[in-house]
């Protein structure tokens, strides 16, 4: 397979990275050795790690980050927006359609039993709109590449899309180590994310919202993996950071408790599942969540941010339906394209998937993070077959793609640049008015030699994406 | 702010007070293990006892020896005043107050945590104890640096202040009880190089030796360390100078909230006893009575600023 590299062309850097390369050949290969060590230190103080369950604070990791930026052209950058636009507009006029009037269902677009059995669909949230119509506040849409013109989207993250921070931080620890990089190349602001994350939460307060409104972010707790996310976000907005046990409902609002009694929260931006939101309207068990939070959120007390069953966008049977989702909606074709998706669940797609298991890779509707997947070219006979057996148990749970060919961006090793296969996800904001998405995003690296899963739980990496301006 | 971010801020400063303050003590401890013999173990006994772990040392430990004492004191883990503990501690609450720290104060602390736990990580050979006490006391001095030098002096800071004044409060008051028979005019008209020692150590635990030659120009005796470390506004580590700035915090706290809750009257009530002058009035009443009972309202004073302020719900 022929993987496109994002830095060269043959010998010559592409357009992007031109500036960069050059700078990158004037430099002394030990210091940018002791670079490495010094961005370690510098994520260690500042606290970028997360827990490992179940391990004592010492074992805290973290993402491992290189050095070598991922750079992409303005021109490139306003097509992928643009694509992106389209896409997250279709995805919350999708969600107010299955909530509501579910026309698409009619039209026979989406198939009517592909929701309705579905876990991720909240049958509570039938005939509720949030507050400004918005359903998913936040997405992270995960892109790849093929080649110079080729994006595709993997995978739409509609419920509670994670690794903000170190889209942020990355740049920060750039910006620390190689100032001299960002006077030679003009590279896009990623840095007001947080006030533009507060400006879109604002703009989706509830009907109860009196005066400026009050933003909460609600954490599963400290021992959560991203927790430090959670709390980078909340002092960036200038938000509280909030658990299950600091809130209570009072006079039909969501109240927290401050220092001076309980004060009423307008938004709550909630890093916690559907599931266990609300332990009164989902899972009983749950001790994250706050009883009767649903309630209040059905009345206009306030504003969950992404709302309830957005989850439902971002299951992967659904994806295989996005570009008719997209056309359906928009009345346009998809500026983005879909990677091409066979549902296990219909016979003539798994016939085609038994057959030529050894090339796809093949996922679990529900499953994410890289685990219960299979890569067909990446695993032994003996996997393939074992697989093949864990299918044709429960065809429906799975879908299969082709085994893209994942461009790549270098990464620093020991021996000098070595091509790694990247992903990215830009992180888009949705208000009532505007969708934005800011110029950069996270992109995620597989740091072994030829591996194509990037997900950090399996040993992947981040860079500093670099969008440059005109 | 939230109740519980109050609470993190002020436990945050506790236990990094509480940090310094163990460190001192074994500072002490240590030069007495190495100076005086045979009289060490009792000292080193009497420090674990103002810390409140001389039984829990002695369940796991048959001798009171300096090295392991040294080492229960920075390294153990189920001893909860031990360096390693309250240092995890003071983190873990800063964590959970991260939102109100400012980025100095947060990374301060951060790093606090990592340069005093990785050096904790093997036990401490004699010879660099001192350097490594010496550290711990520089990290905590630098978080109370960022603190100074980038807080907003707004309600979080308050929590900062009434955490570190309660815990100083605490640990003075506690080495003077564990000490106090030998401050009593019975014993210090023996006088004798056993009452140096003791009067030693009892300076050296606040660090103190320079500050108590400045303000008395004499030789240390019992009454005058007693007045020092009881009712010295100047001296930051006396009871009345915590109390002081306890009660500055409360009242700006209650300023800022528009509201006076009990807790300012308690700790009105508790610096009423701490009037300058009236150190023979104290000697007089019995001054273990005097810091039993400044111990039990300090620390219900504690307890009430968590109940007023909503720490918990």
């Amino acid at each position: 397979m022929i993987f496109y590299d994002e830095m060269l062309a043959g010998d010559e850097p592409r357009a992007p990275y031109a500036t960069y390369h050059d700078w990158y050949l004037r430099q002394e290969p030990k210091r940018l050795r002791r670079k490495i060590r010094e961005a370690e230190a510098l994520f260690r103080r500042t606290g970028i790690t997360f827990n490992v369950y179940g391990a004592r604070d010492a074992d805290e990791r973290l993402i491992p980050f290189d050095i070598v930026p991922r750079i992409i052209g303005a021109d490139q950058w306003a097509r992928l927006t643009r694509g992106i636009d389209q896409r997250v507009r279709a995805i919350n006029a999708f969600l107010h359609d299955i909530y509501h009037d579910r026309e698409i269902l009619k039209a026979g677009v989406v198939p009517r039993a592909l929701i309705e059995n579905n876990a991720a669909y909240l049958p509570q949230m039938i005939g509720v709109t949030p507050p400004g119509g918005v359903y998913t506040h936040i997405v992270g849409v995960d892109l790849v590449r093929t080649g110079e013109d080729d994006f595709f989207v993997l995978e739409d993250n509609a419920r509670t899309p994670s690794g903000v921070s170190y889209m942020l931080e990355n740049r920060e620890t750039m910006i620390h180590m190689f100032p001299e990089l960002f006077t030679a190349n003009r590279v896009q602001r990623v840095s007001d994310y947080p006030a533009m994350l507060r400006t879109s939460l604002e703009a989706c307060a509830p009907p109860a919202c009196k005066g400026k409104p009050v933003i909460g972010v609600l954490t599963p707790g400290s021992l959560n993996s991203a927790f430090f996310e959670h709390a980078f976000l909340a002092e960036g907005m200038g938000a509280e950071l909030v658990e299950g046990h600091d809130i209570q409902v009072e006079n039909g609002r969501v109240c927290m408790r401050t220092t001076q009694g309980y004060k009423p929260i307008d938004v709550l931006y909630r890093r916690v599942d559907d599931d266990y939101l609300d332990p009164l309207n989902f899972r009983p068990d749950s001790l994250l969540g706050i009883p009767g939070v649903f309630d209040i959120y059905r009345a206009g007390g306030i504003t969950l941010a992404n709302a309830p069953g957005a989850g439902i966008a971002d299951d992967k049977a659904i994806y295989s339906y996005m570009p008719d989702i997209v056309r359906f909606y928009t009345g346009s074709a998809p500026l983005l394209a879909n990677v091409q998706t066979w549902r296990c669940g219909e016979a003539d797609a798994l016939a085609y998937v038994l057959d030529n298991l050894a090339e796809l890779v093949v996922k679990e509707v529900h499953g994410s993070g890289g685990y219960g997947m299979l890569v067909g070219p990446a695993a032994t006979k003996a996997e393939v077959e074992r697989f093949r057996k864990i299918l044709m148990d429960d065809p429906s749970n799975y879908i299969a793609q082709p085994t893209l060919a994942l461009s790549t961006t270098p990464i620093l090793s020991k021996s000098g640049l070595e091509p790694r296969h990247v992903d990215l996800r830009p992180f888009v904001l949705v208000s009532p008015d505007r969708i934005v998405t800011p110029p950069g995003g996270l992109t995620r690296v597989a740091m072994k030699e030829g591996s194509l899963v990037v997900n950090s739980s399996q040993g992947g990496g981040t860079k500093d994406t670099w969008v440059l301006e005109d | 702010m939230l109740g519980k971010t109050a609470g993190s801020l002020y436990w945050m400063f506790r236990y990094l007070e509480r940090c310094e303050n163990t460190a001192r003590i074994v500072e002490a401890g240590f030069y007495i293990a190495l100076t005086r013999g045979r009289s060490a173990s009792d000292e080193l006994a009497s420090i674990m006892r103002s810390a409140g772990v001389e039984a829990k040392y002695l369940e796991t430990h048959q001798t009171v020896d300096g090295a392991k004492v040294i080492d229960f004191m920075l390294r153990d883990r189920d001893n909860p005043v031990s360096v390693r503990s309250v240092i995890d501690r003071a983190r873990s609450n800063a964590r959970t107050a991260r939102t109100a720290l400012t980025r100095e104060v947060w990374e301060a602390v951060n790093e606090a945590w990592m340069v005093v736990t990785g050096a904790l990580k093997t036990p401490v050979g004699d010879a660099d104890v001192p350097a490594l006490l010496g550290e711990i006391k520089r990290q905590t001095a630098l978080v109370r640096g960022a603190l100074e030098g980038t807080m907003l002096r707004n309600d979080i800071f308050d929590f900062c202040q009434l955490g570190l004044h309660v815990e100083r409060a605490d640990a003075t008051a506690r080495i003077l009880d564990v000490k106090y028979h030998v401050l009593l005019p019975s014993v210090s008209r023996v006088g004798g190089s056993l009452d140096n020692v003791q009067w030693e150590t009892i300076l050296r635990c606040v660090s103190a030796q320079r500050s108590y030659g400045w303000v008395t120009r004499e030789a240390p005796g019992a009454r005058d360390i007693a007045d020092f470390l009881i009712l010295n506004t100047a001296m930051p580590r006396s009871l009345a100078f915590c109390q002081a700035r306890i009660a500055y915090a409360l009242i700006s706290l209650n300023d800022a909230y528009g509201t006076t809750h009990e807790s300012t009257r308690h700790c009105a009530r508790i610096r009423e006893r701490l009037v300058p002058g009236s150190i023979d009035a104290i000697f007089k009443s019995g001054l273990h009575e005097f810091i039993s009972d400044f111990l039990a309202r300090n620390q219900a004073l504690g307890s009430r600023i968590e109940q007023d302020y909503r720490f918990f719900a």
